[in-house]
């Protein structure tokens, strides 16, 4: 994974809530077998149309917000599947931040693997976001997104940080471990499947 | 103080401790499907890691098969390449697959307790979100993503940080439990909590109302934990739960042993507290049935749809969001549930395709007729559900009812195979979600029990099955 980089641009502005991750990436696109190209067919059935034309009056389709890094959304964002995919076509199509006001479990720990940071913020400050229209720069090292006429603190797990700003393999990481888990699996008692 | 189930389970697999970090945790069963792990074996292949644990990984094929004739070939090719992954990646890296051919061959979350491999206490993931149904037996069960699978495959530990618990009390008795569910208990709550309520918790649910419920109907509790947005769901083991898993193909041969230990072990201390309780008392619950768009808009089978004024309690998102369900599903607030009319019944998923589901809805449809224009179909939650249910003659009574009755299988709970709505078809369905386009793009769902579908199949919209004489 890449380490994390400060990121500097417009934001997205999706203003709904409990978006669910059906809606990111619908299950037509949980077919294929690799993890790259799902950027194309993120939120597809907001996007396009039954005969696959773009619909005008879809915040992703208005050309103003091409190249924006940011999506800023309401509450409970990424409910229901935990479909890696959704996280992996919001990465592809250039997202590296979310802001909402709540995220659900699954997917906002699907972020962290993926080098895209999850920010909840209060509900209030989310209404200012939704309405921002100037760039904004999200530092991750000192936790400030900076607007045009603020600097907003947000809170972030320091180990989730650390994973991110290292670009940090999980699976490496728990590798130093091995001896742990073998002495765990010593004096297990749950018996083997088969 | 004393400690919660919860709580008991997550210490004794802890594996490291840190302040202020995750814990890893150790993880005793491993349930993998096509879908959501092609990615993880790629990842241990390009990193050259093997599978730590394959006698502790269990894999099936649940979500693209077709529920239509077996012998034929997969003409969708995506699925097909799919399910060839998974049987590829299963051979190079030694794990046990019951494949599309195999009499176990199911829907992951069914198979796993009826094969006897989920049990009490232990940690299951998949990757899946509907994992939550293992808690139904005591475990500590999640759903996790791709990193997470490969990071299991690899290393038999997560990484976790410790959810809250949350105490779910369930009060009282059924008046008639065999129109009022166990999905109808379920709908409740989250109508109750909210999809968000659970958020960073594990729900421990309690009470009367749960240990009354059979082992099928604790795992549609838990099943839908997840839509109440909590981490897991979990019921305490009791004789049910021990009775239910004893003599399955994979229960353990010192099964009892076991059980004498769980016994002692397995409950939550009296003096233990939880960071956040809900109390439902089901004396006088009434059928649900979901009328939006997320499985919080649910209501009584005997109200209008609410306003969303009234649904959202001032709340401007939540309001919005209303409408746009509304518009989404074509309904209006003010309309009776029971006007509403049904193009499609589905009877299957993980949350209702088990062997007393399709009894109870069986009684409902028994010497009638699906209503004309109504196309139903039942998908039996495992191969093994579906043997016994033909055993039992219930394939007879449902397909002379005209339902369809399939192959096992998720079928048109995501509608990845090829049972989906079409474009505005509205479907009364046993299945876990209703989201937009969740059962075919442009389909409406309906969340309700399997003898709420069976009686709107018959009446051709939906029905007060409080109204009909099922004991």
């Amino acid at each position: 994974m890449e380490p994390f980089e400060n990121v500097k641009s417009i934001v997205t502005p999706l203003d709904k809530v409990n978006v669910d991750t059906d809606q990111i990436i619908p299950k037509q696109f949980l077919k294929l077998v690799q993890k790259s190209g799902f950027g194309k067919f993120l939120f597809f059935n907001w996007r396009y149309d039954e005969n696959e034309n773009m619909k005008s009056d879809f915040i992703l389709n208005d050309p103003k917000y091409d190249g924006s890094k940011i999506l800023v959304t309401g509450d409970n964002f990424g409910c229901g599947s935990s479909r890696e995919h959704a996280v992996w076509a919001l990465d592809d199509y250039g997202f590296s931040v979310i802001i909402s006001s709540s995220f659900a479990d699954i997917f906002f720990s699907n972020c962290f693997k993926n080098g895209i940071l999850p920010i909840s913020l209060e509900s209030k400050i989310i209404e200012k976001l939704l309405q921002e229209t100037n760039a904004i720069e999200v530092d991750l090292e000192n936790q400030i997104i900076k607007t045009s006429s603020e600097d907003i603190s947000f809170e972030i797990n320091s180990h989730k940080k650390k994973i991110l700003l290292e670009g940090l393999d999980d699976i490496a990481q728990t590798f130093q471990y091995k001896d742990k888990i073998s002495e765990f699996e010593e004096k297990s008692t749950v018996p083997s499947v088969l | 103080m004393g400690k919660t189930l919860f709580e008991k389970i997550w210490e004794s697999h802890i594996v490291v401790e840190k302040q202020n970090e995750p814990d890893l945790i150790y993880i005793d069963r491993h349930l993998v499907h096509e879908v959501t792990s092609p990615q993880a074996f790629d990842g241990l292949r390009m990193n050259n890691r093997k599978v730590r644990r394959p006698d502790l990984t269990i894999a099936t094929m649940d979500h693209n098969v077709p529920t239509s004739d077996r012998s034929l070939p997969i003409l969708d090719q995506t699925s097909a390449v799919q399910i060839k992954t998974l049987e590829n990646n299963c051979k190079d890296f030694g794990i046990k697959l019951f494949d599309i051919n195999s009499p176990n061959q199911g829907i992951v979350h069914v198979i796993g307790p009826q094969l006897g491999i989920t049990l009490p206490g232990s940690t299951i993931v998949c990757g899946d979100s509907h994992t939550s149904t293992h808690g139904a037996f005591g475990a500590l069960a999640l759903g996790i993503g791709t990193s997470e699978v490969e990071h299991v495959l690899a290393s038999q530990t997560l990484w976790l940080e410790k959810p809250k618990t949350f105490e779910v009390r369930v009060e009282g008795k059924r008046k008639n439990p065999h129109a009022v569910t166990a999905k109808d208990i379920i709908l409740s709550i989250i109508k109750n909590i909210g999809t968000a309520g659970g958020t960073g918790t594990v729900i421990e649910y309690r009470g009367e109302g749960i240990s009354d419920l059979s082992m099928d109907q604790r795992m549609t509790i838990c099943n839908m934990s997840i839509e109440g947005g909590a981490r897991a769901g979990l019921v305490a083991p009791d004789q049910k739960t021990f009775d239910y898993l004893r003599g399955r193909e994979y229960t353990p041969k010192n099964y009892e042993s076991l059980v004498d230990s769980w016994k002692d072990t397995l409950k939550t201390d009296s003096d233990a507290t939880f960071d956040k309780q809900f109390i439902l008392d089901i004396n006088d619950i009434a059928p649900q049935v979901s009328w939006g768009t997320n499985p919080g808009m649910t209501c009584d089978v005997d109200e209008p749809i609410p306003s969303p004024d009234k649904f959202s309690n001032g709340d401007a998102n939540q309001k919005k969001g209303a409408e746009k369900a509304l518009e989404y599903m074509a309904l209006e607030s003010g309309t009776m549930i029971e006007d509403i009319k049904i193009d499609r019944v589905f009877i299957g998923s993980c949350t209702n395709a088990r062997l007393e589901d399709l009894i109870e809805a069986s009684k409902i449809i028994q010497g009638q007729k699906v209503a004309s224009g109504v196309n139903a179909m039942v998908v039996p939650g495992s191969q093994m559900v579906k043997k016994q249910a033909e055993e039992m003659g219930l394939d007879k009574i449902f397909i002379d009812a005209n339902f369809e009755w399939r192959e096992a299988g998720c079928s048109m709970c995501l509608g990845m195979n090829p049972d989906i709505l079409s474009p505005g078809e509205r479907c009364a369905s046993t299945s876990n979600r209703n989201f937009e386009g969740r059962q075919g793009n442009g389909g409406r769902t309906h969340l309700v029990s399997p003898v709420m579908a069976a009686a709107a199949a018959i009446s051709g919209h939906f029905v007060d099955v409080r109204k009909l004489d099922l004991n």
